[in-house]
């Protein structure tokens, strides 16, 4: 009887754990064939299962591309859906290799938590959102004390709303939820008064409530929330992939390579458009990160360039209907601003 | 001669086949895997913990926790320290535990009587809750009762008014709040006073009961000073007490007392959850008297009531007292499940912390210390009050 | 010799007369369970009001009222939240549960593959229902198949990757199977790690005891929340970097762990009820440590506490619910998942419909459960009457 117990849980322990040595992300990563991707559990425009089952999103897109930059195949990822509590004990434990779920820029989490922040994917900032129908009268988040609050735990959102309230001393009820989903829920169900989480994830949720149109973002943005992907610290090897895949996606868009003429680009004489393409005659720079020469084509060619994953996942077609604003490139006004690639 | 045979024949017995030995062996070898094991899991924690750069430690409870918590006992704000928020989880925890057990404790109590009534309609219903309660999981209650039910009640502005200034809606339950003016000591010191005073009448009445067989009635005048001399010293030192009434606010009911969905699902689930296995409990325990104390306390002229409190319950309660009290320490764990509905207990707010700070290490010890050290407490109160309620053996 | 006088002694029997009014029929019935005193009759009155109002509420809510047809949340809706019910109108929303009944039974899991699953049920239920009626001979044969057999083929169906079968990872299981599959697993692990832990409890060997209480007492004292929160949080930690397990294999372990101190305690009792004599009976056989108790203590005590087993085993039942709260999708994972992170059906019907359902299910488990263990309880009550 024993003996056969420790059979089965020696077979399924077998069965169900995968071994791979942090230190060499890369390595475990082709020897495995697929990379793990950490994203949120369903948030709209950014990682959210579609109707088929597939995966979508600007932070899914960004783990497509590293995909594409390593194997050259867009596909070859696996993503898992990670609540705010388990998102970095899944990177830490090597469960995922990137973890690419909004996921807040903060020096704690740089330091203290040990995650490396590879680049901002998106700028964002803290908002609220409320029910017009039921409060008609607020137009500002100042107007908003004494009310109920909902919003996700173990959140800078809920860091930064603690502040804001305390600096404009105002009362507040915070309702706190394990899930983004719960707090939603609650919002909806009336529970609370506003809702708050970064606005892009507001315009998101709106659309996830029975009545989308009665509910309004207010105004303030009232923290900074830079959102990229973070990989483990002590690896540069993967550290540097997953932060030059962002830096191509944004030199790409600059240098206007789009997933339609990638194809024609690849015959360009410019040397600049050559040497990021990896045409260039005895180029390294693809070597030299530790992935193919053609990373950048199998890039664009896989998700296409920052400014298509912006406008295909959250942009002015989409439901959302976000605009570029800041996350524009620095040619054009934004804050995205990709280092050379040389 | 034999008897040197035998001792030659034990001292021939190879090692491996000595009991001593081989206990000992085993032994030694069991602590070996074990401290090889601790070992191999220490040494992976401190290089995993310096790989991600965590720091180790409980320093961080005095660092500022940062967020608000709704719920809370003692004085907390955002500037509070991760230790005291722990404090506030683990208050929050203890209230949900002491409030469920007492309810638990008088429902489970009605319905197990009620299962061993006489009347056949009440015996139904008491199975009825009990068969339906305890073959559902506790979390789906305490589910059922935060999105199913409390979620349909209607919103702050058609708050359903209910008698004494309070109201009823999606935000909670809102009671008027008593304010104590000056003069607040006096009734304080009356009720110890008259607390102090039932102690002694009791004593005496025992006392006398014993000695001269007559009564007095002890429980009548119980009620009197408690209620009475507190009731004195109000009026005494001019009713020094506001009434707060719930008013409609912009958003919510301000004034007065909320008690929050939160905690009325979490403290109605496990109520009603713990009370189907006390209701069985306490069946047991009347059924575990033997019927012949019945007789026997009607043989001697008891009447049924009487016979019942002095000689049934007592002997009932000695069988009744140990599963109690692990259904006690069952309801205080599964308060955890307020993780689910976001009642700031201890498990949700530690998961909080951990999550800004990353302290798993030192929040799962936090858990397991606070979490045990109410066990073994509950289990020594209760342990204390079984003996009491022993029989006494001569 | 006297001539007696016969003739007051009757010669053919009385017939039988109909008991008293006051004793049978439905009358005496009522009288004497219903309105036996003045309370009585209050009580019973009381609770029939009781009954009368509520009664028709709940029918009306689960079925007269109910909606059984639609695709989406509008026919759950009223006319003043947009759909056509009428004002005022609360009943179940049932092809809510419908709809999403798939994903109840087995979450994400393929649907192509969904065969597979329920392969496995048919198979647990042929090894199962054999093993639980005490006529049915073979029941060591039995027993092998369904402990030592069933969870590779199980694993196999399930997991698959291997012999033919595509891999199924398993953040794509949810629903009952993965609720089955977490108490099934609870209790092969449990049950001989508990009889384990039980007899290092009571063994002779002071490390060995020591280890085993504090084992025990120290997972009996915390909640699974906790002990699944060590899983999933620490248990990362424990081993050498990368080395991850499947979030799965993590609840598992922390189920199987808490139910084995819990399953202990209860194969203790019934180590303790074992006579003395049958400890030494054994000895004087000269039978040693391992010998004695396979052969002699633990068939005694394990019939004994059968009762208990089944009992702690449904307890077991209903804390996998438990696992919901570190991100994992059983039955009532599933539920709440499709109440609070799907618009397409929310309604105010929609999570009390969801919930009377899941609970539905699993009162019907574990009062079946409860039923077999008072069951066997009889049964085995019957050697040990006086």
């Amino acid at each position: 009887m024993k003996h056969i117990v420790i059979g089965v849980l020696g077979a399924a322990a077998f069965g169900m754990m995968a071994t791979a040595a942090s230190a060499d992300t890369l390595g475990d990563v082709k020897a495995r064939g697929f990379i793990k991707c950490g994203v949120n559990t369903g948030l709209a425009g950014f990682s959210a299962p579609n109707a088929q089952g597939e995966w979508t999103g600007l932070d899914v897109d960004f783990c497509r591309a590293v995909a594409a930059a390593v194997f050259g195949d867009g596909t070859k990822v696996k993503f898992t859906g990670l609540s705010a509590k388990d998102r970095f004990t899944a990177l830490q434990s090597g469960e995922v290799d990137i973890l690419s779920r909004n996921t807040t820029w903060t020096i704690n989490r740089d330091t203290a938590q040990g995650l490396n922040f590879a680049g901002v994917t998106y700028y964002d900032g803290q908002g609220f959102m409320i029910n017009k129908k039921s409060l008609p009268d607020v137009n500002s988040a100042l107007q908003l004390s004494g009310a109920s609050i909902c919003v996700q735990a173990g959140t800078t959102t809920e860091l930064n709303m603690a502040d804001y309230f305390r600096a404009n001393k105002m009362e507040y009820n915070p309702v706190v939820f394990e899930k983004f989903e719960e707090a939603n829920a609650a919002y909806d169900a009336g529970r609370c008064d506003a809702y708050t989480t970064d606005q892009s994830g507001l315009y998101a949720v709106r659309l996830q409530m029975k009545s989308p149109d009665d509910h309004v973002v207010l105004p303030e943005i009232i923290s900074k929330e830079p959102l990229g992907p973070s990989v483990r610290q002590g690896d540069d090897k993967w550290f540097d992939i997953v932060k030059w895949t962002y830096y191509a996606l944004l030199n790409t868009e600059e240098a206007g390579i789009t997933k339609a003429n990638v194809d024609e680009m690849l015959k360009s004489d410019n040397p600049e458009i050559k040497r990021l393409l990896g045409v260039e005659a005895e180029t390294k720079i693809g070597t030299d990160l530790g992935v193919g020469n053609d990373w950048v084509v199998n890039i664009v060619r896989a998700t296409g360039n920052y400014g298509e994953i912006f406008e295909r996942n959250v942009g002015a077609e989409t439901p959302l209907k976000i605009s570029r604003g800041v996350n524009a490139l620095w040619t054009k006004g934004g804050l995205q601003y990709g280092m050379p690639i040389r | 001669m034999s008897q040197e045979a035998i001792r030659d024949d034990s001292a021939r017995v190879p090692l491996i086949y000595d009991p001593r030995v081989r206990s000992a062996f085993f032994q030694v070898l069991l602590v070996v895997l074990l401290g090889f094991g601790i070992w191999w899991i220490v040494e992976n924690t401190i290089e995993n913990l310096s790989r991600s750069n965590i720091s180790t430690g409980f320093g961080f409870l005095r660092g500022r926790a940062g967020f608000d918590i709704a719920n809370t006992l003692i004085a907390y704000s955002s500037d509070s320290s991760y230790g005291q928020a722990l404090v506030v989880g683990v208050l929050n925890t203890l209230v949900v535990a002491a409030a469920g057990i007492v309810t638990a404790t008088i429902i489970g109590f009605l319905v197990g009587i009620g299962r061993l009534s006489n009347n056949w309609l009440i015996r139904k219903l008491a199975t009825v809750y009990v068969e339906l309660f305890r073959n559902i999981p506790p979390l789906l209650v305490i589910l059922f009762w935060y999105q199913g039910v409390l979620s349909l009640l209607p919103s702050v502005r058609q708050s359903i008014p209910l008698p004494l200034g309070s109201y009823l809606n999606n935000r909670g339950f809102y009671l008027p709040s008593l304010t104590w003016g000056p003069g607040f000591w006096l009734i304080l010191a009356g009720l110890v006073i008259a607390v102090a005073l039932v102690w002694y009448v009791a004593r005496r009445a025992h006392a006398r009961q014993m000695a001269t067989g007559q009564q007095f009635p002890v429980f009548w005048v119980s009620v009197l000073l408690i209620v009475g001399l507190p009731l004195l010293a109000f009026l005494l030192a001019g009713m020094p007490v506001t009434v707060e009434f719930p008013q409609k606010g912009t958003f919510n009911l301000t004034g007065g007392t909320n008690i929050k969905p939160e905690f009325l699902s979490l403290y109605l689930a496990l109520s009603f959850y713990t009370a189907s296995f006390i209701a069985e409990i306490v069946r047991a325990g009347v059924l575990g008297v033997p019927r012949g104390q019945t007789e026997a306390y009607s043989a001697l002229g008891l009447r049924p009531g009487k016979g019942l409190r002095l000689v049934i319950v007592p002997q009932a309660m000695r069988i009744i007292i140990p599963p109690l009290t692990s259904q006690y320490l069952n309801l205080t764990k599964n308060s955890s499940l307020a993780v689910a509905i976001g009642f700031p207990d201890l498990y949700a707010i530690g998961g909080t912390i951990l999550n800004q700070t990353g302290q798993a290490i030192e929040v799962v010890v936090i858990f397991m210390v606070v979490y045990l050290s109410i066990s073994i407490i509950t289990s020594l109160l209760m342990n204390w009050f079984n003996a009491k309620m022993a029989l006494p053996e001569r | 010799m006297q001539e007696h006088d016969m003739s007051w002694v009757r010669t053919e029997m009385v017939l039988a007369q109909a008991a008293p009014r006051s004793q049978v029929g439905v009358a005496a019935w009522l009288q004497k369970n219903l309105f036996a005193s003045a309370v009585d009759t209050a009580m019973t009155l009381v609770a029939l009001l009781a009954i009368a109002w509520a009664l028709p509420h709940i029918l009306n809510w689960l079925f007269f009222d109910a909606v059984w047809t639609g695709t989406d949340r509008t026919a759950c809706l009223t006319t003043e939240q947009g759909g056509q019910l009428p004002a005022g109108w609360s009943g179940a929303c049932w092809p809510f549960v419908g709809s999403r009944f798939g994903q109840f039974m087995f979450g994400r899991y393929p649907y192509d593959e969904r065969w597979r699953v329920m392969l496995a049920g048919a198979l647990f239920l042929v090894l199962l229902v054999p093993l639980l009626i005490p006529r049915v001979p073979y029941k060591r044969l039995n027993a092998i198949l369904f402990f030592g057999v069933f969870p590779f083929v199980c694993f196999w169906l399930l997991v698959g990757g291997f012999l033919g079968l595509r891999y199924v990872e398993t953040p794509l299981w949810g629903g009952l199977m993965v609720t089955l599959v977490l108490s099934y697993v609870g209790i092969v692990v449990s049950l001989p790690l508990g009889i384990l832990l039980a007899l290092g409890r009571r063994s002779h060997m002071p490390i060995v005891k020591l280890l085993s209480v504090i084992f025990i007492e120290a997972v009996r004292g915390v909640p699974l929340v906790t002990v699944l929160f060590m899983a999933s949080f620490m248990l990362p930690l424990f081993v050498p970097p990368g080395m991850t397990f499947d979030k799965l294999l993590r609840a598992l372990i922390g189920v199987a762990l808490f139910a084995s101190a819990y399953m202990a305690e209860v194969v203790r009792g019934g180590l303790q009820a074992i006579p003395k004599g049958q400890y030494e009976g054994a000895d004087s056989l000269g039978l040693g440590y391992w010998q004695k108790m396979g052969f002699i203590v633990m068939p005694q005590a394990l019939t004994l506490v059968i009762p208990g087993i089944v009992n702690t085993f449904i307890g077991m039942f209903k804390d996998t619910t438990l696992v919901l709260i570190i991100s994992m999708f059983d039955l009532l994972g599933v539920v709440k998942q499709n109440i609070s992170g799907d618009p397409t059906w929310a309604t105010p019907q929609t999570a009390k419909t969801g919930y009377v359902f899941a609970a539905a299910i699993f009162w019907i488990f574990c009062f079946g459960m409860s039923r077999y263990s008072q069951f066997m309880e009889r049964r085995l009550a019957t050697s040990h009457k006086r």
